[in-house]
C-alpha cells in the first residue's frame, strides 16, 4: 500500500469511528461536548506523558479519554449547581483545562516534541510514517491500528447498547422509568466520546474531530426519519467526506485534516439545499407552489364573483385579470395557466369562466376564509 | 508591578490585554444572558479562514485588513448558523459546532496555501491560533483600543434596546422595535470583540474572555448594570495580571495565564458569592437542616397525643415514632434536641410526650402550613 493509500484508510477509519458516536451527540444535543472534550483532553495527554515519558505509551490515550470523561462530569457538576446554564459552563470548563494543558506542555514538557498546534491540528500527512511492527514485522501505519480498534470498540458499543441508547436519547425519563440507567448510558457514551476523540487527535487535529463528529450525522438528520438509517447515513457521509477530502488535499497540496472538514461541511451544504422534502429547494418549490395554488383560489373566487352581473365582460376578460387581482402580468397568466391545466376555468372568447369544478373550489375557498 | 511602569513591552500587552478584558467582559454579559456563550466560540474558530484570505489578498500582517477579513469571516458563520437552524431541523448546537468546525478546516486548507508561498511576511500568522500577546506592537493595541471603545461606546448607546432583546427579545417585537437587526448589531459587536482578542490570548481561549467575567459577575449581582460594571473589571483586572503574571514568570504563556486567572475568579465567585454561592447555600441549609428534621418527629407526637386528650402526658414508645418515620431517621437525636428546647419529655421508661409548650408550638407550624393536614 502505498502512503497516499494508507492516508486514505486511515481518514475513511477515522471519520467513520467519529461518526458513530457522533449521531447520539447530535440527536442528544449535545454536540458542543466534543468540542469541550477535544480540547479538554490536553493535560490528560501531557500529564501521562510527564509520567511515562513515552509519547507512544498506551496509557496517554487512558488519561487523555479519562481527562475527557472528567471534563464531562466538570460541566455537569456546574451545572447541577444551578448557578450557571450548561452553554456557559462548557464555555467556562474547556478552556481552563485546555489553559493548564498549554502551560504544562509550554512550562514542563517544552523539550519534547508535543506541540500545542500538533494537538490541535494534527497531520494526517505524517500519519504514515509511525508503523506498527510488532517483532520486526511492519503491520502498516499505527494510526490506522489504533483508530480501526477504536472503531470496533465504538461499534461494539453502539451494537450492544443500541436499544438503551435509542431509548435514553429519544426519551430519557422513561428509560429512567424502566429501569434502563440513562446516566450510565450517557457516560459510556461520553466515554466513547473521549477515547475516539484522543485516538483521532494525532491523525486529524482536535478541532476536526468536531467536524467528523457533527457534520456526517448532521447531514444524516437531514435525510432520514429512523435512527439506524441516520447511523448508516452518516458512516457513509463520513467515508465519502473524508475520501473526497483527501483527494482535493492530494491534488492542490494543502492540510489534508482541513480539506476532510470542508468535504464534510459540503456534504451538509448539498444536503440542506436538496434534501428531499425538507432541504431550501423543496421548502421553496413547496412555498411557491403554495403561493400558486392560493392566487388560483382568488381568482376562482373573483371570477364566480362577477359571474352572470353587468361588469362581467369588463372583470373577467382574461387580459385585463391582472389590473382588478392587482397582479404582475406574468403572474396572471401563469395562474390562469394552471387552473386551465386543473380544469378549474375556461377560455370564452376574450372571457375566463369557472367551470363547476372551479365553482366548488371557490365556494370551499370562501368558506374556508370566512371561518 | 513596578515593571508595570517602567518595562514598554510588558504595558503595551497590559493596556491591549485590558482593552481586550473589558470589551469581551461587557459584550459578554449579553451572551451569557442570551444563552449564546458558545457563539464567541464558533466566532472565533470561524474567524480563521477570514484572517488567511485577507493575508492572501493583502499580502500583509497589518492589523486593521486582517481583523476585517477575521470579522467578516465570523459574521459569515454567524449567517450560516443562523441559517441552518431557522431553515432545518438541525439543533442549534450542532450548526454552532459543525460552523465552528469547517470554517476552521477551510482556514487550515487556506493556511498551507499560504505556507507554501515563498514570502517570509508569513510567519506569525499562526499567532493567531494561540495567541501571541509578546508580539503585540502600539499599532495593535491603539487599534484595539479604538474598536474596543467603539463596542463599548455603542453598547452604551444602544442600553436599552440591548437591555430588551437580552431578556425578552418577543416583548421587544411587539413594541415594534427591529428585533433582528438589533440581535444582527449585537453579533457584530461580539464579532469586534473577539477580532480583538485573537492575537493576545487566541482562537482557543477567546471564548472563556467571553464567557467566564460574564459567569463570575453573574453571581455577585442581580443587576445588568452592576453586571456589566463587575463583568468588564474582572475582564481588565485578569487582563492585566495575566499579562504581568506570565511576564514575571518564565514560560508561561499569556492567553492560558489569562484565562487560568479568569477560571479561579468564577471558582471563587461560584463559592464565596453572597447569598448565590455554594458555601453561603451550604451554611444556610446547615442551619435550616435541624428545624426540619425536628418538625416531623414533634408533629408525630402531636398526634399521637391528640388520641388521648383527656391524658396529655400519655407516654408513647420509640418504636411507635420510628414506624411514623422515614427509615434511617435520626430520632435519638431529634428528640435529645427537642427535649433539649423544652418542648418533649420523657414520661417513662423509653416513653415520650410533647409538653404544653411543645404541643402549642406544634399547633403553631400547623397553622403556618394552613390546613391540610390532620
Amino acid at each position: 500500500m502505498t502512503a497516499e493509500l494508507e492516508i486514505l484508510a486511515i481518514a475513511v477509519v477515522t471519520a467513520v469511528a467519529a461518526a458513530l458516536p457522533g449521531t447520539y451527540l447530535v440527536l442528544r444535543r449535545t454536540a458542543m461536548v466534543s468540542d469541550a472534550i477535544a480540547h479538554a483532553i490536553l493535560p490528560g495527554i501531557v500529564l501521562a506523558f510527564l509520567v511515562t515519558r513515552d509519547l507512544s505509551s498506551p496509557w496517554l490515550l487512558v488519561a487523555a479519554a479519562a481527562t475527557g470523561v472528567v471534563t464531562v462530569a466538570l460541566i455537569e457538576a456546574v451545572v447541577r449547581s444551578r448557578l450557571v446554564p450548561e452553554d456557559a459552563s462548557i464555555g467556562i470548563v474547556f478552556p481552563a483545562l485546555f489553559s493548564i494543558g498549554v502551560i504544562l506542555v509550554s512550562r514542563a514538557a517544552s523539550d519534547v516534541h508535543l506541540d500545542t498546534d500538533a494537538v490541535l491540528l494534527g497531520e494526517l500527512a505524517f500519519a504514515p510514517f509511525n508503523r506498527y511492527a510488532p517483532g520486526g514485522v511492519d503491520l502498516g501505519p499505527a494510526a490506522l491500528w489504533s483508530m480501526g480498534a477504536i472503531l470496533a470498540l465504538d461499534a461494539l458499543f453502539i451494537g450492544l447498547a443500541w436499544k438503551e441508547l435509542k431509548l435514553a436519547t429519544v426519551d430519557a425519563s422513561l428509560a429512567a422509568l424502566l429501569g434502563f440507567q440513562p446516566a450510565l448510558v450517557h457516560y459510556g457514551l461520553m466515554t466513547m466520546v473521549s477515547l475516539t476523540a484522543v485516538g483521532a487527535f494525532d491523525a486529524v487535529g482536535s478541532i476536526l474531530v468536531v467536524a467528523l463528529m457533527i457534520a456526517p450525522p448532521a447531514t444524516a438528520y437531514l435525510l432520514t426519519e429512523r435512527l439506524g438509517a441516520m447511523v448508516g447515513i452518516a458512516v457513509a457521509a463520513a467515508a465519502v467526506g473524508a475520501a473526497v477530502g483527501w483527494a482535493v488535499a492530494l491534488a492542490l497540496d494543502v492540510s489534508i485534516a482541513g480539506a476532510i472538514a470542508g468535504a464534510c461541511g459540503l456534504l451538509f451544504a448539498v444536503a440542506f439545499l436538496l434534501a428531499p422534502g425538507r432541504g431550501l429547494v423543496a421548502q421553496a418549490r413547496r412555498r411557491s407552489g403554495q403561493r400558486l395554488d392560493l392566487s388560483v383560489s382568488m381568482l376562482l373566487v373573483h371570477l364566480l364573483h362577477h359571474e352572470g352581473t353587468p361588469v362581467e365582460a369588463e372583470e373577467c376578460r382574461e387580459r385585463g385579470l391582472h389590473r382588478h387581482l392587482g397582479w404582475r402580468e406574468s403572474w396572471t397568466r401563469r395562474v390562469v395557466g394552471r387552473a386551465r391545466e386543473r380544469g378549474l376555468v375556461a377560455r370564452d372568447g376574450e372571457l375566463v369562466l369557472p367551470t363547476d369544478a372551479g365553482r366548488h373550489l371557490a365556494d370551499r375557498a370562501v368558506i374556508g376564509f370566512s371561518r | 508591578m513596578t515593571a508595570l511602569l517602567t518595562d514598554y513591552t510588558l504595558r503595551v500587552v497590559a493596556l491591549g490585554a485590558g482593552v481586550l478584558g473589558a470589551t469581551a467582559g461587557a459584550l459578554g454579559c449579553f451572551a451569557y444572558l442570551r444563552r449564546q456563550s458558545l457563539l464567541g466560540d464558533a466566532l472565533s474558530h470561524a474567524a480563521l479562514p477570514g484572517i488567511a484570505l485577507a493575508f492572501l489578498v493583502t499580502g500583509s500582517k497589518a492589523p486593521l485588513p486582517i481583523m476585517v477579513g477575521a470579522g467578516v469571516a465570523g459574521w459569515l458563520g454567524t449567517l450560516a448558523i443562523g441559517l441552518v437552524v431557522r431553515r432545518s431541523r438541525v439543533p442549534a448546537d450542532s450548526a454552532l459546532g459543525m460552523v465552528l468546525a469547517v470554517f476552521f478546516g477551510v482556514g487550515l486548507v487556506l493556511l498551507t496555501v499560504i505556507q507554501r508561498r515563498p514570502d517570509a511576511a508569513q510567519a506569525g500568522l499562526e499567532s493567531f491560533l494561540f495567541g501571541q500577546a509578546a508580539s503585540l506592537l502600539r499599532a495593535d493595541v491603539i487599534v484595539m483600543a479604538i474598536l474596543g471603545g467603539g463596542c463599548l461606546l455603542a453598547l452604551a448607546l444602544l442600553w436599552k434596546e440591548l437591555q430588551l432583546l437580552a431578556f425578552d427579545s418577543a416583548f421587544g417585537s411587539s413594541l415594534g422595535r427591529p428585533m433582528t437587526l438589533l440581535d444582527g448589531i449585537f453579533t457584530l459587536l461580539l464579532v469586534i470583540a473577539i477580532v480583538i482578542g485573537l492575537r493576545t490570548v487566541g482562537v482557543v481561549l477567546m471564548s472563556a474572555m467571553v464567557v467566564a467575567p460574564a459567569a463570575a459577575a453573574r453571581q455577585l449581582t442581580t443587576r445588568l448594570g452592576s453586571m456589566v460594571l463587575v463583568a468588564a473589571g474582572i475582564g481588565v483586572v485578569a487582563g492585566v495580571s495575566g499579562a504581568v503574571l506570565s511576564s514575571v514568570v518564565p514560560r508561561l504563556p499569556t492567553g492560558p495565564t489569562i484565562v487560568l486567572v479568569l477560571s479561579s475568579v468564577v471558582l471563587m465567585s461560584l463559592v464565596l458569592a453572597p447569598r448565590r454561592g455554594l458555601l453561603w447555600r451550604r451554611v444556610r441549609l446547615r442551619r435550616l437542616q435541624p428545624a426540619a428534621a425536628l418538625d416531623p418527629v414533634l408533629m408525630h407526637l402531636y398526634a399521637l397525643s391528640r388520641q388521648h386528650r383527656d391524658d396529655p402526658d400519655h407516654g408513647h414508645a420509640l418504636a411507635v415514632l420510628r414506624t411514623m418515620s422515614p427509615p434511617g431517621s435520626n430520632l435519638e437525636r431529634a428528640l435529645a434536641d427537642l427535649e433539649a428546647r423544652g418542648l418533649a419529655h420523657v414520661v417513662g421508661d423509653g416513653l415520650w410526650a410533647p409538653t404544653a409548650i411543645g404541643r402549642r408550638e406544634a399547633e403553631r407550624l400547623l397553622a403556618r402550613h394552613s390546613g391540610d393536614r390532620p
